[in-house]
């Protein structure tokens, strides 16, 4: 019964969603929008399990003084303040995104700054990669190193100042070329997408009960 | 040739030191490059001006810190046009962590049309003009779902307020009572509000996207699925171009001018080096 109730569950939401798709008509209409509450209310939780399974993590990692663990001090550190942001700014204002409250006061220069700095290093990082990695070595590397010239000039105000025609060119780059390998590429994503729902939908693909 | 071997091996921290002086002289001098406006980014405000006055637009904020210096100036242009144009924004978000985005956003640009208002008609006011919806977890589920019932998902906005409470809400109950969707996206969502929304239920679609992410939305402008595309910090200037209200998108050109010609250089100069290189070598 462990296999067979998720299996049932599965085959019954899946095929109720395909045919609602195509019959969105009342009682199917309704027996959708149902279905897709409780997916909603689902994930809810599952942001709760997330929350329990950060915490248990480095609370293991921070009582058997594994390496590193003072990294996992900071994570549960910065999860309780910013919890007890939260909780103190709704208390007090009812508005969790009060511009000036603690919670925003942590969000804008605390979360904000790190993540962007995460992101920022980013463009050292590939611009020392691009430097190392793009070498004309080979006819398929020179196209390529060509095509992202002019789509990185075609791109900035300054590839028009350069030659007014860049822009033009790597419009035509992104809309023909670029377009047509990202067609032939989503087309088969799509049909991989469908072939694989079909078979978790029928119980042929069972590795997700694992 | 150890010259042509140094060029072939720049110290990474050279790189490093150049790029960011890259960067960081233009917005110190302040310098400007003349915009050109494409013309997905003329379809997007075309698709919102087209609207008529007190059209309801919804903005879904699907992008957080990492992606905001590309898209928040297009939140800022978009928000700006709107409300010029008199139309209603509801907004909401598919990613928790942007929503202070869209709130710092349209605080922002409600300051500034009430601080230049000459009477109460022109003011912009909470639950009359613009509401917040917040977010909710269900990412597909919440797409497909509000094309039958908005109050399904969101019974209140983000501040807990019943959404019936809201005059704006009142009369919105699914896609038929939204003109517009304008996606700001950094990720997938994008897709999902096409595929979801847009091929479903027929709305109307302008997505403002990431560099990294536009590509991936050029064949759904070209097949018309969507009305308009606003690609990149390039694209958020040529907004702000459009709107005359230059920002931190058109401040941004000049450092990314810069930075994509200093890259190029690192390439030739590797390139140079590796071939010299190869013909010693040989």
């Amino acid at each position: 019964m462990k296999k067979e109730i998720p299996l049932a569950i599965t085959f019954l939401t899946g095929v109720i969603i395909v045919v609602t798709f195509f019959i969105p008509h009342q009682p199917l209409g309704g027996m959708q929008q149902r279905l897709l509450i409780w997916y909603s209310i689902v994930l809810g939780f599952t942001l709760l399990l997330g929350v329990d399974s950060l915490l248990r993590s480095n609370l293991q990692k921070i009582m058997r003084r594994a390496p590193g663990w003072p990294y996992a001090v900071v994570v549960v550190a910065g999860f309780l303040a910013t919890l007890a942001a939260g909780i103190h700014t709704w208390a007090t204002t009812k508005d969790l995104l009060s511009l000036g409250s603690s919670f925003m006061y942590i969000y804008t220069y605390m979360i904000v700054p790190l993540q962007a700095t995460m992101f920022a290093l980013l463009a050292f990082f590939i611009a020392s990669a691009a430097y190392r990695a793009f070498r004309a070595r080979t006819l398929e590397a020179t196209l390529l190193l060509v095509t992202a010239a002019i789509v990185m000039l075609g791109r900035v105000p300054v590839g028009a100042e350069i030659w007014d025609k860049l822009p033009g060119l790597q419009d035509w780059i992104m809309e023909i070329p670029q377009m047509a390998a990202k067609r032939g590429i989503f087309i088969g994503v799509a049909l991989g997408t469908i072939a694989m729902s079909l078979r978790v939908i029928l119980g042929l693909e069972r590795t997700y009960l694992s | 040739m150890k010259f042509f071997e140094k060029l072939a091996s720049i110290d990474r921290r050279i790189i490093y030191l150049l790029l960011a002086l890259a960067v960081v002289v233009p917005i110190l001098l302040k310098l400007v490059l003349p915009i050109t406006v494409s013309e997905p980014v003329k379809s997007a405000y075309a698709a919102i001006d087209g609207l008529s006055d007190g059209s309801v637009v919804m903005v879904s904020i699907d992008y957080d810190a990492s992606s905001a210096p590309e898209v928040q100036p297009m939140l800022l242009s978009v928000l700006r046009h709107c409300f010029a144009k008199k139309h209603k924004v509801v907004m909401l978000g598919q990613w928790p962590l942007g929503l202070p985005f869209g709130e710092i956003g349209m605080t922002t640009v409600v300051d500034e049309i009430n601080r230049a208002a000459q009477s109460p008609a022109d003011s912009i006011r909470y639950g009359a003009n613009y509401v917040n919806l917040g977010y909710r977890p269900g990412y597909r589920a919440l797409m497909v779902g509000l094309g039958r019932e908005f109050r399904d998902f969101f019974a209140t906005d983000y501040r807990s307020a019943p959404v019936d409470s809201l005059p704006l809400m009142r009369p919105i109950h699914n896609y038929n009572d939204i003109d517009l969707l304008v996606g700001l996206e950094a990720g997938q969502a994008g897709d999902e509000w096409i595929q979801y929304a847009g091929a479903r239920y027929g709305l109307q679609i302008v997505i403002g996207a990431t560099g990294v992410v536009a590509p991936d939305m050029f064949h759904y402008m070209q097949a018309r699925q969507i009305k308009g595309l606003i690609g990149g910090l390039q694209g958020a200037a040529e907004y702000e171009t459009l709107m005359q209200h230059p920002g931190t998108g058109t401040a941004g050109m000049v450092p990314q001018s810069w930075a994509h010609l200093l890259l190029l250089a690192f390439i030739v100069l590797g390139n140079v080096g590796y071939f010299v290189m190869r013909r010693k070598k040989a």
